[in-house]
């Protein structure tokens, strides 16, 4: 009994094994479509996403990515091609290299730098307080000051 | 000031930096008359290889950003291959730069109109950027030391071209 377990138990982790296997290349296969690609790539000349771009230009662009479309050419292969014809500023997304890594970069050490900030200002904040609390009450003026104030007092007192 | 606030003053200065950078680098300047020429290294349109604007110093160069898909370059071809056919030679040429468009479709427009003056690719619009152009069709005259001498942001006709760009040129055809 135990034994037929442990093989059902078995061909059923070979079968999620293989399944594991087989997806990358199941999505590698997935034809390309343009409105996907329209949603990466811009049009040069408009300045915006090729998805929202009706110039003459955006209408070239889309009927070329047709054309590589229907040639059988993946997602990548076009974005490889559009960027051989119109240069790396066509991608949506900025490069992960030379100036365009800054896009990346300067969100998430502007994050970091404000966590730091925050912490050091959180616990500024929190010693402030105990000493406050821990400290004698009598940090009031002393000699001169103190006899003006009390002076001053009271004029108020009713 | 204490070294908190000055690592905090300078971290800013730095993101406004990199803001101002950034916005520089993407716009250009429009050159002017009297300013030298950008002499961008770009491929031919056709035949392979690169070639920039210092190839033809020595000559007036009236260089030509246009695009397949931009419907006033496609009424000013024919005038400059007219232009080209009447003056064109050892001290004049037009020069075409194809700008932000598709190999295949810039080419199809070079057979379309009979272009016969050398033709450059600009896919990225980066020639176009360095003259601080905004669009296309828009024309340099350039001289033979390399300065520009006149300028038109828009589409050239015969007319306008011997009213305003012959004046200039040497007086034989060469």
């Amino acid at each position: 009994m135990r034994a037929a377990i442990s093989k059902a138990v078995g061909a059923w982790l070979a079968l999620v094994a293989m399944a594991a296997l087989a997806a990358p290349s199941a999505v590698a296969a997935e034809p390309a479509s343009l409105t996907e690609i329209e949603k990466q790539v811009m049009c040069p000349v408009c300045g915006t996403l090729l998805q929202l771009a009706e110039s003459p230009q955006a209408q070239r662009e889309k009927a070329f990515i047709q054309r590589l479309i229907a040639a059988g050419r993946t997602e990548a292969q076009i974005e490889d091609a559009l960027v051989a014809e119109y240069g790396t500023e066509v991608l949506a997304l900025p490069q992960d290299s030379g100036f365009s890594l800054s896009a990346y970069v300067v969100p998430i050490v502007a994050f970091l730098v404000a966590a730091v900030a925050l912490a050091f200002g959180v616990l500024r904040w929190r010693r402030a307080g105990n000493s406050g609390r821990a400290g004698p009450a009598s940090a009031g003026p002393k000699g001169d000051d103190a006899e003006r104030l009390d002076a001053d007092l009271a004029r108020y007192d009713l | 000031m204490s070294v908190r606030s000055s690592i905090a003053v300078l971290g800013v200065l730095a993101l406004v930096g990199l803001l101002v950078y950034g916005l520089v680098i993407k716009g250009g300047s429009r050159v002017a008359v009297g300013d030298p020429a950008p002499s961008t290294s770009l491929p031919r349109l056709e035949g392979g290889g690169e070639e920039s604007l210092a190839r033809y110093e020595g000559r007036w160069v009236l260089v030509n950003f246009w695009a397949s898909w931009c419907e006033p370059c496609k009424q000013e071809a024919p005038a400059l291959e007219e232009f080209q056919r009447q003056h064109g030679g050892a001290k004049f040429t037009v020069l075409g730069v194809d700008t932000r468009d598709l190999t295949d479709d810039g080419r199809e427009f070079v057979r379309e109109y009979g272009l016969s003056y050398p033709q450059l690719r600009d896919g990225d619009g980066g020639a176009a950027h360095d003259y601080g152009t905004t669009g296309v069709p828009e024309n340099f005259l350039v001289d033979p030391a390399g300065k520009v001498r006149w300028l038109l942001a828009g589409p050239v006709d015969e007319q306008y071209l011997e009213e305003q760009v012959e004046p200039f040129l040497p007086q034989e055809k060469s």
